[in-house]
């Protein structure tokens, strides 16, 4: 096994992870808060009129990075919930763990702009349409998740059974990412149309590249700060954990 | 800058309600979930500490 491989595992181990977590964490921050506000100095302030929603469409730099990142946090969630499976790493229920708040988050800020979004264009808050059932499932999946980890006391059990519900769950991600071409929806198609000038595309575009970062980067933050909790919860018998609770060694 | 003047900025064209509302509601969320976030960490880490003296406390008394 070469050296890269080895380093890997070794950062796989909570004992390792707790204090690396803990120094990215500022990092992140100031990642979401630099591309928080480039992208909403460009989606405020620089980014034109839209010629048919006029400042409504506005509403696209927060809906499509947060729906984005509700299914992103939700794969993320998957393939940790895999990684558990085969290789029995004790770190990947802490991250499923850690993500789904802020995953559950996501998609109900992506339900809520949504409305928001619909109401002045669509002339409706809700419709039954494909899209929006999908991602209403995906936060009641979000939402079955926590509670059916936090039911089960034995957190390797709560995994296993977790990691279950995740992974059937996941067939749900295609069907939002796709509902707009598989069914005849109310919701849009493609978020940037190019067909409208080029360079007021490339202005919106960025503009949501560059929120779609901060939401990433956020995440990252809030993951990051979560699984430390519960990596201290789980290893409080291990002599690394108490060292660290008892103050011998740096935080 | 596209606006004239801050009231325009804040009108949103008629739109004020919805946009702000959701950019509202976007930044309560990553505002107030990072101070749960981290409030609960805290806690996790003061109510481990107190375990952890607890334990070694009657782990001292029935070595007695």
């Amino acid at each position: 096994m070469n050296e890269r491989l080895i380093n890997i595992f070794r950062f796989a181990s909570p004992a390792t992870f707790y204090p690396l977590a803990g120094r990215m964490i500022p990092w992140f921050v100031a990642l979401t808060v630099l591309f928080g506000a480039a992208g909403l100095w460009l989606g405020l302030f620089v980014a034109p009129t839209d010629f048919q929603q006029g400042e409504g469409y506005r509403i696209i730099f927060v809906h499509v990075p947060a729906s984005w990142m509700s299914m992103f946090i939700y794969l993320v969630m998957a393939f940790w919930a895999a990684v558990g499976f085969t290789l029995n790493t004790r770190l990947s229920g802490m991250m499923t763990q850690a993500l789904a708040p802020t995953g559950a988050l996501m998609a109900f800020l992506s339900l809520w702009t949504g409305a928001l979004w619909g109401k002045p264009m669509w002339g409706a808050w809700w419709v039954w349409d494909a899209r929006l059932t999908s991602e209403l499932i995906l936060l009641f999946l979000y939402i079955g998740f926590i509670a059916l980890t936090s039911a089960i006391d034995d957190p390797r059990r709560a995994d296993k059974a977790g990691g279950i519900l995740l992974l059937v769950g996941v067939v749900n991600i295609p069907i939002i990412y796709f509902s707009v071409k598989w069914w005849n929806t109310l919701h849009q198609g493609s978020s940037v149309s190019l067909t409208r000038s080029p360079s007021m595309a490339a202005i919106m575009l960025w503009g949501m590249l560059l929120m779609a970062l901060c939401f990433w980067m956020y995440s990252i933050a809030l993951a990051l700060v979560r699984v430390r909790g519960i990596i201290l919860e789980r290893e409080r018998h291990t002599d690394w954990a108490k060292a660290i609770l008892s103050g011998e060694t740096a935080r | 800058m596209i606006w004239n003047s801050f009231g325009e900025f804040l009108a949103m064209g008629g739109y004020a309600g919805y946009v702000w509302g959701s950019f509202g509601a976007t930044a309560l969320i990553m505002i107030v979930e990072p101070i749960l976030a981290r409030r609960r960490q805290k806690q996790t880490i003061a109510r481990l500490r107190r375990q952890m003296r607890a334990d070694t406390r009657s782990s001292l008394e029935s070595n007695e």
